[in-house]
């Protein structure tokens, strides 16, 4: 055996067609034991086909996957050590908690005495001790959420799949589930696998993060790595917030360079992604509004400030209330909406619509792309 | 206001259904009822008293029929729920979207056709010069005609037949509702094909079978033509005596005390089924 045992999945060079589409594109991964991985991506970028390729219900047309370095490709999906939490949770109605618990471990044959105690055990575990007796319709839909997690980790998985389970939770549950999960994950010490579309869902609870477009893999990184540092233009657009410009590269000088918009106005950024682009070359621009500082004209201390930065006037068109995060909108002479992040302290140096502001951001939190 | 109106649509959509219990439910059974305690005792004389029930529990042949109805019609319900299963579980979970509507279609297809004319189906195939007995002979395996007709299996085979579909549909309405990832999560947390039929396919499709059955076993246990025609004078089906009391001996009184026993009977053995399987008739009804 040549893998190393100390990543419990990996995926090798898996491809998926369903007819002519191309579902899942030579995506190799590998995650190493006890973490929280995260595969992000908008619907229908074949996130949901790799998982079910994980869990044995669909074939990869070609590639291999290992789960603690043993191939599971001509595994039925019944013979996998890989459990599934199901988008909808598919928790079994006719049986009680209990026997949702136990039914993996019936499968696998053992002993009453024996199951008695893992399904008590698994249920303090998920602080739901006295929930053994209760139908499923009877649990609220955080119990639910934790039933069906306790189902699978009851069977001691090498790797747990979850399939945007939160998705059907109204937002304040959501919130506490996210913090809820990686908790379990943390005490289970077991590899999750976590699908989503979600990224503050992604971002809060992983260790490294997936970023799938088109079948493919984008990037994978830490959390912060593809906030700050995103590889290509679709991440840095797809991960986070961004105010975007498209032009054209005219001059390149080391870390900076000097872009012409398609709007005429004249930007530095720092070029970025694991392609350079080159002067001549058609670019894209992200910045994040946390790094745009909205200055009311004439108060601007960065007026003559000795380092190049951008700079941009404007009107400020609405103001976002959002408490920490409030926004600004503010409408550029060439008449797009710019977002910056402002504090709303309700004093009365608050901006206010219609006022004049100064925009002003420094080039090295200027992402630029090629197209 | 609003509410007279509401009481008023409610009123006018109630009476249609409560006129339809009333005339042609409640009124014929309370008149069956009266009739099975009415004995003869002369001509345009009679008495009240349980004669016709007497009769019936002292005549072996009489309930021996019922019994021999009663037991086919479990054996009918079985066998539809046997090969029903099956296809409705393709038509609801394996096949596609369009080929789901144009099979539950092709089902349907034979329920245009009157029972008399399917049942004369049956017999042109099935008789001593019918398709099948020719074509064997002409085959050269047999010699001489062969008679399909008037044996048990014939009927059993028709009255499967004619049922089939009232099994079909309501196991293909509960199995719709089934997400289909309650299987893969079956499959997933490790039971085999065999363990997930059992343990969650079949229970959770409980509603349906048992409203399948009910239906199945009542409309055979009253069955009338298809036992008949293909069983002729063998076929010794309950509905048959009921008939020959009704209309060949003139015998009402007594026609309509077998009539209320094999409402009885029928409502006492889905009684029991449902006791055995602990479902009850609304969640059943409501589940399907």
């Amino acid at each position: 055996m040549t893998t190393s045992p100390a990543y419990d999945l990996e995926c090798i060079n898996v491809s998926k067609n369903f007819g002519p589409v191309r579902a899942v594109d030579d995506v190799s991964f590998t995650i190493p034991s006890g973490s929280f991985f995260s595969i992000l991506g908008p619907s229908g970028c074949g996130k949901t086909t790799l998982m079910r390729m994980i869990a044995g219900f669909e074939d990869p047309a070609s590639g291999d996957i290992r789960i603690k370095g043993k191939s599971v490709i001509d595994k039925a999906p019944n013979k996998r050590n890989v459990k599934m939490v199901f988008q909808h949770l598919a928790l079994f109605p006719m049986m009680n908690v209990y026997e949702n618990i136990a039914y993996g471990l019936k499968c696998n044959g053992a002993s009453k005495a024996e199951i008695e105690a893992r399904v008590r055990d698994v249920l303090d575990r998920i602080a739901l001790p006295d929930v053994a007796e209760r139908e499923i319709h009877q649990l609220s839909g955080g119990q639910k959420q934790r039933i069906a997690i306790a189902r699978c980790m009851v069977l001691d998985p090498d790797v747990l799949l979850l399939d945007e389970p939160l998705g059907a939770l109204d937002l304040k549950l959501r919130e506490a589930m996210k913090i809820e999960l990686k908790l379990l994950q943390h005490q289970f010490n077991t590899t999750f696998v976590y699908i989503t579309h979600d990224q503050s869902e992604a971002l809060v609870m992983s260790d490294h993060v997936a970023i799938m477009n088109q079948g493919k893999f984008e990037q994978i990184g830490t959390p912060q790595e593809l906030y700050h540092a995103p590889n290509t233009s679709f991440v840095a657009g797809f991960v986070g917030d961004s105010n975007r410009w498209s032009g054209r590269m005219t001059v390149i000088n080391g870390d900076t360079a000097t872009v012409e918009t398609d709007a005429g106005l004249t930007l530095l950024c720092s070029p970025a992604g694991s392609i350079r682009p080159e002067a001549g070359q058609s670019v894209e621009i992200f910045v994040r509004p946390e790094f745009i500082h909205a200055h009311r004209q004439g108060t601007s201390p960065a007026e003559d400030a000795p380092e190049a930065v951008n700079q941009l006037e404007g009107k400020v068109d609405s103001l976002l209330f959002n408490g920490a995060n409030s926004r600004v909108l503010v409408r550029s002479s060439s008449g797009q909406l710019i977002e910056a992040d402002v504090t709303l302290t309700g004093g009365t140096d608050d901006l206010r619509p219609g006022e004049a502001v100064r925009l002003v951001w420094s080039p090295q939190q200027t992402m630029c792309f090629r197209t | 206001m609003q509410k007279d109106v509401k009481r008023l649509s409610l009123i006018l959509l109630f009476t249609p259904f409560a006129l339809w219990i009333l005339l042609l439910i409640i009124i014929p059974h309370m008149g069956m009822v009266v009739l099975s305690l009415r004995e003869k005792v002369a001509p345009r004389v009679y008495e009240y008293g349980l004669g016709n029930y007497i009769d019936f529990i002292n005549e072996p042949i009489y309930w021996n029929t019922l019994l021999r109805t009663g037991s086919m019609s479990l054996l009918v319900t079985v066998l539809a729920l046997l090969i029903g299963f099956p296809i409705a579980y393709y038509i609801a979970k394996i096949a596609g979207n369009r080929t789901r509507g144009a099979l539950f279609l092709l089902c349907l297809v034979p329920l245009w056709v009157s029972d008399l004319i399917r049942a004369f189906g049956w017999i042109l195939l099935l008789r001593e010069t019918g398709v099948i007995s020719s074509v064997l002979q002409w085959s050269g395996l047999v010699h001489e005609p062969i008679e399909f007709l008037y044996n048990d299996v014939t009927v059993i085979i028709g009255l499967v037949y004619t049922v089939i579909l009232f099994m079909i549909v309501p196991l293909v309405s509960t199995l719709d509702g089934m997400d289909n990832a309650m299987i893969e999560a079956g499959y997933n947390l490790g039971g085999s094909g065999p363990t997930v039929l059992r343990r969650i396919i079949i229970p959770y499709a409980m509603p349906g079978i048992v409203s399948g059955c009910i239906v199945v076993f009542m409309l055979t246990a009253g069955s009338y033509l298809t036992p008949i025609l293909l069983g002729g004078k063998n076929s010794s089906w309950f509905t048959e005596q009921i008939y020959d009391q009704f209309i060949t001996r003139f015998n009402w009184e007594s026609g309509a005390a077998f009539g209320f026993l094999l409402l009885v009977f029928t409502s006492f053995v889905v009684w029991l089924g449902l006791k055995i399987t602990g479902q009850t008739l609304a969640n059943t009804v409501a589940r399907s």
